[in-house]
């Protein structure tokens, strides 16, 4: 019989101070995340250096809320798996150090995970990963297609070329005066709205899995403009639902059209913009008529969380890979394949 | 009773490992080295080079700031979550006061500093071993401030260098700096006065920034502006 292998996870890439137990990577022993929303509220979005303070109040808090969850001390954990990057780097470095800091006290193995694969494996907490697998990415940072073709392979074969989807959804939102975080606002006035505007949809040149939402955004807010200029009163719910449909639009097709080329087995959503309602039912009903299954995460999986992380990390890790004392943040780093 | 110190505060790297009354290790750098590649090594090194393992440490003394923002996040980081897993007391000392105490003997006023940009420090004044003060402020300030002391003045810190014209300029016959060799925090000194300290409530323990952040301050300004 192979041993269980428990990792803790620790994710600090943004605002969310996370960490988490997770079992075989596929098991959830303990989850717990502190959130920084109602601190950043004020600004309008995520300010790195308040995100950053704010973590170091936490970290100590959260990694032992964690273990006492799942009733675990240091001795039960395996390896301890740390958000590397990309994200903030002022906010990555709490995460990266504190989990040196747990590792050498106890002579853990370390293992640094990208952030983007952490949400691609928070599906692996929920079913089963069957490859070839596509996974849309989409959240405030984040747009991107990655095929996996086995466990521990990545393949960016699309990404945003200017704004992620949620930071377009974070800017609509403000042209809207919503509340930061936008992007569920829109959601529900989209829904709610019988009657959409038509905005422009980035295609961008034929065969392309790339994004692109900045020409979107700004057709956007050109039509509040001109509106407002012209002493107009502009329907909300009007607006939210045509950008909607374009965002929409664009990341279903050319997720289909990808899951079709590559004859995935697998069509998974991840991401914090996963949990929005218009891009999920849209995928729903394509990949019903693809016949492909596809999964989302739930929301707590959806957006940052450690138990992603741990989940990745436990792959990563049972693929042989270590990380050192020297681990560094890593803004930019990028979807390296570990098997 | 095993001891390790760590700050990070600024540019400099510095950790020890003091056992009772002996320093068993003390590493000091002004390498620019950034301090989340640079710490967790030193401190496996050093501990390695002592023979000391993490459960062998009893107490942990970190340098709470002012400083790097980053920089000494990271120290303060470290240092908490050894204290906390390896479930021993921390102690979070100034750092501009560590440095201080770098020239215990000076009879006079000792001041440490470490430079903030745009013509601002960290300083922190100190007379006979306590504290006068201890702030962000303009250099122009702090040099008047320590003008009107009338007092021989010892600088200390690194950054001492870039300002030391106008220091000298300012405070003429009454100032001196030390030499290189006490210009680096040191770790030991920092344990040292942890020693004297109480401990703190390890969750609690966060940086002293000295300064709130600039998003705060201009969103404190719009507020004021709109009559709030
Ligand atoms: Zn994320």
């Amino acid at each position: 019989m192979i041993k269980d292998q428990y990792i803790l996870g620790i994710e600090t890439s943004c605002d969310e101070t996370a960490a988490s137990i997770v079992k075989n990577g596929q098991e959830i022993i303990s989850n717990v995340v502190a959130s920084q929303i109602e601190s950043h509220k004020r600004f309008g979005g995520v300010v790195p250096e308040i995100a950053s303070r704010h973590h170091v109040e936490q970290i100590t808090i959260v990694i032992e809320e964690a273990l006492k969850q799942a009733g675990m001390t240091p001795q039960d954990i395996d390896a301890v798996a740390v958000t590397e990057g990309p994200g903030l780097v002022g906010a990555l470095l709490i995460g990266i150090n504190a989990a040196k800091a747990f590792a050498f006290a106890h002579g853990l193995p370390l293992v640094g995970v990208h952030h983007i694969a952490g949400h691609i494996y928070a599906n692996g907490l929920v079913q089963k990963m069957e490859f070839p697998l596509l996974a849309l990415v989409v959240s405030g940072g984040h747009t991107e297609l990655v095929l996996m073709k086995e466990d521990g392979i990545f393949e960016l074969i699309g990404e945003t070329r200017d704004d992620a989807a949620g930071e377009a959804y974070d800017k609509v939102a403000r042209v809207l005066n919503l509340p930061y975080p936008g992007g569920p606002h829109i959601d529900k006035l989209a829904n709610e709205s019988d009657e959409a505007l038509q905005f422009p949809r980035a295609w961008l040149e034929e065969g392309s899995y790339d994004f692109s939402f900045s020409g979107l955004k700004s057709a956007v807010i050109n039509y509040q403009h001109n509106a407002e200029q012209r002493g107009e009163k502009i329907n909300p719910n009007h607006l939210a639902a045509g950008f909607q449909q374009s965002v929409v639009e664009v990341l279903t097709a050319k997720t289909v059209r990808a899951a079709r080329e590559f004859n995935v087995k697998q069509v998974i959503a991840a991401g914090g913009v996963a949990a929005n309602k218009g891009l999920r039912s849209s995928l729903e009903e394509a990949f019903t008529k693809e016949n492909i299954p596809f999964y989302v995460p739930p929301i707590k999986l959806c957006t940052d969380n450690a138990a992603m992380i741990a989940a990745a990390g436990n792959s990563k890790f049972s693929a042989g890979h270590r990380s050192n004392m020297s681990m560094n943040g890593r803004p930019g780093l990028e979807l390296n394949s570990w098997n | 009773m095993i001891w390790l110190g760590i700050d990070t505060s600024h540019t400099p790297l510095a950790v020890a490992i003091v056992k009772d009354e002996q320093v068993l290790a003390s590493f000091q750098s002004s390498m620019k080295i950034t301090h989340s590649i640079g710490t967790m090594p030193a401190i496996e090194e050093l501990m390695a080079k002592a023979n000391i393992k993490p459960n062998e440490i009893d107490a942990i003394a970190v340098a709470k700031g002012p400083g790097s923002y980053t920089g000494v996040r990271i120290g303060v980081t470290i240092g908490k979550t050894l204290a906390w897993t390896l479930n021993v007391p921390i102690y979070s000392v100034s750092s501009l006061h560590s440095l201080a105490e770098n020239a215990p003997y000076f009879q006079g006023v000792v001041c440490s500093i470490m430079d903030a940009r745009r013509g601002n420090v960290f300083a922190g004044i100190y007379s006979n071993g306590e504290v006068v003060k201890e702030a962000h402020m303009s250099l122009v300030d702090l040099l008047t401030t320590l003008d009107n002391l009338e007092q021989p003045v010892l600088f200390v810190g690194l950054d001492v260098s870039i300002h030391w014209e106008q220091i000298k300029e300012v405070l003429g016959d009454k100032v001196q700096r030390v030499n290189a060799a006490f210009d680096l925090p040191n770790a030991a000194v920092l344990i040292e006065m942890a020693k004297k300290m109480e401990p703190s409530e390890v969750h609690t323990v966060v940086p002293e920034y000295l300064r709130i952040t600039e998003a705060e301050a201009n969103w404190m300004k719009e507020q004021k502006k709109n009559g709030n």
